[in-house]
C-alpha cells in the first residue's frame, strides 16, 4: 500500500499556531547567504548545490532525515569542514563578506563572536576536563579581550540568563556533573556570550526530554528576540519546526527539495517527500486508524543515488520524467520545490 | 571516606607487590646456585666452606632463612653484603644518586622528545613530519637498548672521539648514557602521545573549540593537551617507575657506577643481600610511582574521582 496518498496529505497540517503575523520584515539584513554549496568526501557528494538565506531576526529550520546533509551544511556555513570533507563548490557570504576569502585566523575571529553554533549532544561537545564556567569565559577572553576574572563573572551572569539555578556553583562544575539539559543550556550560554548575529543550532534539543526541550526552545526564542540574531535550526522534529520556524528548508539526500514559509509548508506541502514527512507525524487521526504512517524505503546512500530525482524509488508519483533531475524552482510566491510535478500539487 | 578507602586499598596492593617481588628473588637466588662455592676458591677445605655457610646463615632450611629475612627486613635490616661486610642497604644507597642522575636526565630527554614528537606528528598527520616522527618512534622502540648504546659509543667515542664512553666521573660522561636512555623510551612515548592526541582531536569538544573561534595554539594547549595527557601520564609514570631498574643494561654498557651495574655484579657474585636490597628498592619505586600516577589522574581528569567514589 502506498503510504503517501492524497487523503493523508490533505490532513497533513497540524500546526498549533494557525495564523501568525509575519515576524520578519522583508527588508531585514541578509546575515548568511549560501549559494550552490556542494560538500563531499572523495567518494561522494554529501551536500549538493544547496542555497539558503537567513535574515536578521529570522529563524530558518533545516528539516530532513538523518544523513541528509543538514548538519554538514551548517558546518560548512561556519567554515568548520575538515578532512576528509571538502567544500567542492559554492559561495558562502556572511554579513556580505565572502567566507572563502578569509584565512583561518580571520575565520576564527568571526566564529564565536559573530556566528556561533550549538551542537547536538552538549555533554560530548563540552570539554570534559575544564569547568563549564571557564569554557564560557574563554569565548569572552578571546573575542572581547576581557580578563579571566571579569570573563568568569560574566559567564556566571550568562549561566543565570539561560535559567540554570545556582549559577555560581554550576559555573565551577565539570560537564559530567551536570544533566544533559543543563549542558545544553551551558552550550547556549557559550554561543550567546558575544551576542552573535547568526546562531546555528544543530539538533540542539533532540537529545532532551520534551519538557526540557520546550524550555530550551522558549529560551532560544526569547534570546533571539532580544538580540535580533538570525537563527538556523536543524531538526528532524516537525513539532519543533512548527514551534520555532519562520521559514523551512526540507533536505533530502543532500539537496534542498523544498523551501517555504512555515505556514505555507505545513498547509500546502508540494514535494512528495515533504508530504510524506507530514504524513509521518503522529496525531490523533492516524493513531485512531491504528497504524503509523511511514515513508517506504530508505534514503539512498550518497554513493548510490539514482539518476534523476533521488526520491524517485520511494515516490508514489514517480514517472519517466523523474529520471531527469528536477530543479528547485519557484511554484507559488516564495514557495520553491524540486519536483517535476510540484505545480500539479499547488 | 571513599578517598581514604581508595588510598588504603592502593597501599595494601603496593605492599603485596613488594612482598611478591622480594619472595620471588629470594627463592630463585637460593635455588639457582650456592653463593659460598662461588665466593671461595675451588680447593677450599670443606670445613671452611661449612663455616662460611654458618656465618652467612645459609646452613638453615629455606623457609627458616626466609622467615628470618622478612623479620629483619621489617626491622629495617636487610643484611650484610657478602662481599664487603657492610650493611647491604648502605652499600646500595651509596649508588642511588648516580642512578637517579642518569635516570632523571634520560627521563627528561624522553619527556621532551617524546611529547613534542608525538604532538607534532598528530597535528601534522599524514605529512612528512608525521612519517618522520613515526619512523623515529619505531626506531626507538625496536632498537635494542644495548645495541643503540654500543652504536653511540662507536660513533661518539671511537670514531669522532668527542665524548667519553665509560665511567661517571664528569658531566661529559652523563651525555651518552642519558641520551641513549632518552631516545629508547622517547619512541614509545611519542607513539602513545600521537595516538592519544589523534583521538582527542576528533572529539566533539575540539570541534566546539573551533566553533568558539579559538586559534590553533589555544585549541591545542588548553583543550587537546589536557585531555590527551591523561593516558600519556600512565606511560610516563611507568617509565619513571622503571627508572632505577631500566638503567641496568645502559649502566653496564657505559660502566655507569649506579645500582644497575651493581645489581649485575651482585647477581654474578651471588651477593644475595645486595641483590635482595636492590630488587626491593626497584619494586618500591615502581609501587610509589604507580601510586603517584593514580593520584595525578584524579587531578588531570575530574571524572575519575566520581568513578572511584561510585565504585566504593
Amino acid at each position: 500500500m502506498t503510504v503517501i496518498d492524497a487523503e493523508i496529505l490533505s490532513a497533513g497540517s497540524g500546526r498549533r499556531r494557525t495564523s501568525i503575523p509575519q515576524r520578519v520584515q522583508p527588508l531585514a539584513e541578509v546575515i548568511l547567504a549560501v549559494d550552490g554549496l556542494t560538500v563531499g568526501t572523495a567518494r561522494a557528494d554529501l551536500v549538493i548545490d544547496v542555497s539558503l538565506e537567513v535574515r536578521a531576526g529570522e529563524t530558518l529550520c533545516l528539516v530532513g532525515e538523518s544523513g541528509c546533509g543538514k548538519s554538514l551544511t551548517c558546518l560548512a556555513a561556519m567554515g568548520l569542514t575538515s578532512e576528509p570533507l571538502v567544500v567542492r563548490n559554492g559561495h558562502i557570504s556572511f554579513l556580505g563578506q565572502s567566507l572563502s576569502a578569509l584565512g583561518e585566523n580571520q575565520l576564527a575571529d568571526i566564529r564565536g563572536r559573530d556566528m556561533a553554533m550549538i551542537f547536538q549532544d552538549a555533554m560530548a561537545a563540552l570539554n570534559p576536563v575544564r569547568r563549564v564556567g571557564m569554557q564560557i569565559a574563554e569565548v569572552l577572553v578571546v573575542h572581547r579581550g576581557l580578563s579571566w576574572r571579569e570573563a568568569e563573572r560574566r559567564a556566571i551572569e550568562l549561566i543565570d540568563s539561560v535559567g540554570i539555578p545556582e549559577p555560581e556553583v554550576r559555573s565551577r562544575a565539570f560537564p559530567h556533573q551536570l544533566s544533559g539539559g543543563m549542558c545544553q543550556r551551558i552550550m547556549i550560554a557559550m554561543a550567546l556570550a558575544c551576542r552573535p548575529k547568526l546562531l546555528i543550532a544543530d539538533e540542539a534539543t533532540t537529545a532532551l526530554d520534551v519538557t526540557t526541550q520546550a524550555q530550551i526552545l522558549g529560551l532560544m526564542r526569547e534570546l533571539q528576540a532580544e538580540t535580533g540574531a538570525a537563527m538556523i535550526f536543524v531538526t528532524h522534529d516537525l513539532g519543533v519546526v512548527a514551534e520555532i520556524a519562520d521559514r523551512v528548508a526540507v533536505m533530502y539526500s543532500g539537496r534542498v527539495v523544498e523551501t517555504a514559509t512555515v505556514d505555507e509548508l505545513f498547509e500546502h506541502p508540494l514535494h512528495p517527500y515533504t508530504r510524506g514527512l507530514m504524513a509521518c507525524r503522529l496525531h490523533a487521526t492516524t493513531t485512531s486508524h491504528g497504524r503509523i504512517a511511514a515513508i517506504e524505503g530508505t534514503v539512498p546512500s550518497p554513493s548510490r543515488r539514482p539518476a534523476g530525482c533521488s526520491f524517485r524509488p520511494r515516490c508514489s508519483f514517480g514517472t519517466d520524467a523523474c529520471h531527469s533531475p528536477p530543479v528547485l524552482s519557484r511554484v507559488v510566491g516564495d514557495h520553491r520545490a524540486a519536483c517535476h510535478f510540484a505545480g500539479d500539487f499547488a | 571516606m571513599m578517598r581514604l578507602q581508595f588510598i588504603l586499598g592502593k597501599l595494601l596492593r603496593g605492599l603485596l607487590t613488594l612482598l611478591l617481588a622480594v619472595t620471588f628473588v629470594f627463592v630463585v637466588l637460593r635455588v639457582s646456585g650456592d653463593p659460598v662455592s662461588m665466593m671461595l676458591p675451588d680447593d677450599t677445605p670443606p670445613a671452611i666452606v661449612a663455616e662460611y655457610r654458618v656465618s652467612l646463615g645459609l646452613d638453615k632450611s629455606l623457609p627458616e632463612q626466609y622467615v628470618r629475612f622478612i623479620w629483619s627486613a621489617l626491622h629495617g635490616d636487610l643484611g650484610y653484603s657478602f662481599r664487603n661486610d657492610r650493611p647491604a642497604l648502605t652499600v646500595v644507597l651509596e649508588r642511588v644518586p648516580m642512578t637517579l642522575l642518569l635516570g632523571l636526565s634520560g627521563f627528561a630527554i624522553t619527556v621532551v622528545i617524546g611529547l613534542l614528537t608525538g604532538i607534532a606528528a598528530a597535528l601534522k598527520r599524514g605529512t612528512s613530519i608525521d612519517h618522520a616522527a613515526m619512523a623515529f618512534s619505531i626506531f626507538g622502540h625496536s632498537m635494542p637498548n644495548f645495541f643503540l648504546a654500543i652504536l653511540m659509543i662507536l660513533l661518539f667515542s671511537m670514531t669522532w672521539r668527542v665524548l667519553p664512553s665509560s665511567g661517571g666521573a664528569t658531566w661529559w660522561h652523563l651525555i651518552l648514557p642519558a641520551v641513549t636512555l632518552g631516545i629508547i623510551n622517547a619512541g614509545t612515548v611519542a607513539r602513545f602521545t600521537r595516538s592519544s592526541m589523534l583521538e582527542v582531536l576528533h572529539q566533539p569538544y575540539m570541534r566546539t573549540a573551533r566553533a568558539k573561534g579559538l586559534r590553533l595554539t589555544r585549541r591545542v594547549m588548553s583543550h587537546a593537551i589536557p585531555n590527551a595527557a591523561i593516558p600519556v601520564v600512565t606511560v610516563l609514570g611507568l617509565r619513571l617507575g622503571g627508572l632505577i631498574a631500566g638503567a641496568v643494561v645502559i649502566e653496564t654498557v657505559f660502566a655507569w657506577p649506579g645500582i644497575g651495574l651493581m645489581l649485575v655484579n651482585a647477581v654474578s657474585q651471588r651477593d644475595l643481600p645486595v641483590v635482595q636490597t636492590i630488587v626491593l628498592l626497584v619494586a618500591l619505586t615502581m609501587v610509589v610511582t604507580n601510586f603517584v600516577v593514580d593520584l595525578t589522574y584524579g587531578w588531570l581528569d575530574p571524572r575519575i574521582e566520581n568513578r572511584q567514589s561510585k565504585e566504593g
